[in-house]
């Protein structure tokens, strides 16, 4: 099957990132199985990393035959156009279009809210808690009935988007002591975290879960001393 | 349903955004509504047809389709109307990604930093403002030379001889740039600081496609007092 040159496909990531997973499970749907993985130090970024995304500075950064593509979801697009294979958009302008639109609204809405709430405290807590329930709510309403992954039957551009709501939030809620995703609230998008976090190509995937409660709690100590 | 079906756009005249979907529109010959909407006093088919933002621009198509949020919409018309006028996006997938990846950082950080400007209330903050829109206009003037560099004359946009998906994204926001420029006394684009851009700016204006929805700066400045505080000072008054 003519495939785009895996060989030449390096990661630039972080493993307790939500957005580099992203990128690696997009990978494995589109089966480029080898690349190069190269783990950065958030707190003491490489002169590669400088080098190769001075906009942003940021984790993941794709390099395919020499090309360098920053930003996850434009990474992911890139990816959908480059390796054939499963899409990871569905077909359709509209389906696209609503694809697209709630990656938007759970990068902009939803994971800051809930970042903050986990990193903050008191009123400014309680703000980011109530605007991050009010956009899981959102996404609830909003959710097909009747299929199991925002992709149909199976994942697809909108649950690789939306994985670190069923692998991160929990563990920020944790960390912050709250809850955002309750199953009482959020049936639908509960039961598409379990299917999500049981696919074949994403629960061996995932980052370390405990590993992952003591990063966040290490950081939040962090960012809540200055 | 591909290109059939009714197209209505909820739209404002001074919006950057809502002037994405109709420079795009008009790229694709597409035949439309323009439903001006009044933010202060939502409509029904507003609220209804993009509840998650309650804002504009929204594209209704047909009986069942509302798309919101602008470079979503554009995306969309250009994918449904591929077979009409020029492709919106390049159509290498690298190319597409830049084009992609400066959109986000136009949505993301910069639009925020143009914004700050107006909203500045002091000097300072007036300031440090105009320094961040200018960091972001220096790297759009390095992405502008980039990707012109090799085309005759090193001219045209930065999607090539005709606009394009960045073109658009950066344009809609000249008319906001121009009144800032005028009413706060700073220079955001011009031949000596950003001489890529302020060629490419004269061109994109007088773009047939983008000429009949540029704002007219007396009239967005009118519409500006009304957020923008500090420009009911009469000392401002054009």
């Amino acid at each position: 099957m003519a495939m785009a040159d895996q060989t030449n496909v390096k990661l630039l990531g972080m493993w307790a990132s939500p957005f580099v997973r992203r990128v690696q499970w997009a990978l494995s749907l589109k089966g480029v199985i080898s690349y190069d993985y190269v783990e950065e130090d958030i707190l003491n970024k490489s002169s590669l990393l400088l080098e190769l995304n001075p906009v942003h500075q940021k984790v993941p950064v794709l390099i395919h035959d020499g090309k360098v593509i920053c930003e996850s979801l434009v990474i992911l697009e890139y990816m959908d156009e480059t390796w054939k294979g499963i899409p990871l958009l569905p077909h359709d302008p509209h389906g696209r279009a609503m694809a697209r639109f709630w990656a938007r609204f759970s990068d902009e809405k939803l994971e800051p809210n809930a970042w903050t709430a986990m990193c903050s405290e008191g009123e400014e807590k309680e703000g980011a808690l109530k605007r991050a329930i009010e956009a899981a709510s959102k996404i609830e309403e909003q959710l097909i009935k009747g299929r199991r992954f925002f992709g149909g039957d199976d994942i697809g551009y909108l649950d690789v988007a939306m994985g670190w709501v069923a692998c991160w939030l929990p563990v920020w809620e944790e960390v912050g002591a709250m809850s955002i995703v309750d199953p009482a609230r959020h049936p639908r998008i509960t039961s598409w975290a379990g299917d999500f976090l049981s696919h074949p190509l994403i629960r061996t995937n995932l980052p370390p879960k405990d590993e992952m409660v003591d990063y966040f709690h290490g950081k939040r100590k962090r960012i809540m001393a200055h | 349903m591909a290109g059939g079906g009714e197209v209505k756009l909820l739209g404002l005249w001074a919006s950057p955004y809502v002037m994405r979907v109709q420079i795009a529109l008009s790229i694709k010959s597409v035949s439309h509504q323009v439903l001006e909407q009044n933010l202060e006093e939502k409509s029904q088919l507003l609220i209804q047809s993009n509840p998650v933002y309650k804002r504009v621009p929204v594209l209704i198509h047909g009986d069942n389709i509302s798309i919101c949020e602008s470079p979503v919409i554009v995306q969309y018309i250009d994918e449904v109307w591929s077979s009409s006028g020029p492709a919106i996006l390049p159509s290498d997938p690298y190319d597409r990604a830049i084009a992609r990846f400066w959109a986000a950082y136009l949505n993301d950080k910069w639009a925020a930093s143009l914004r700050a400007i107006a909203a500045a209330d002091n000097e300072e903050a007036k300031e440090a403002a105009v320094e961040k829109a200018a960091e972001g206009l220096a790297l759009l003037e390095g992405e502008f030379t980039r990707s012109s560099c090799g085309r005759h004359n090193g001219k045209g946009f930065f999607g090539g001889d005709c606009i394009g998906y960045l073109d658009i994204m950066l344009g809609c926001f000249l008319g906001w740039v121009r009144l800032i420029e005028k009413l706060d006394l700073v220079v955001l684009v011009d031949e000596s600081t950003t001489p890529g851009l302020a060629g490419w700016a004269e061109r994109f204006c007088s773009d047939p496609a983008v000429r009949d929805f540029m704002p007219e700066t007396g009239k967005l400045a009118e519409y500006a007092k009304k957020f923008f505080p500090k420009y009911k000072n009469p000392k401002m008054l054009l």
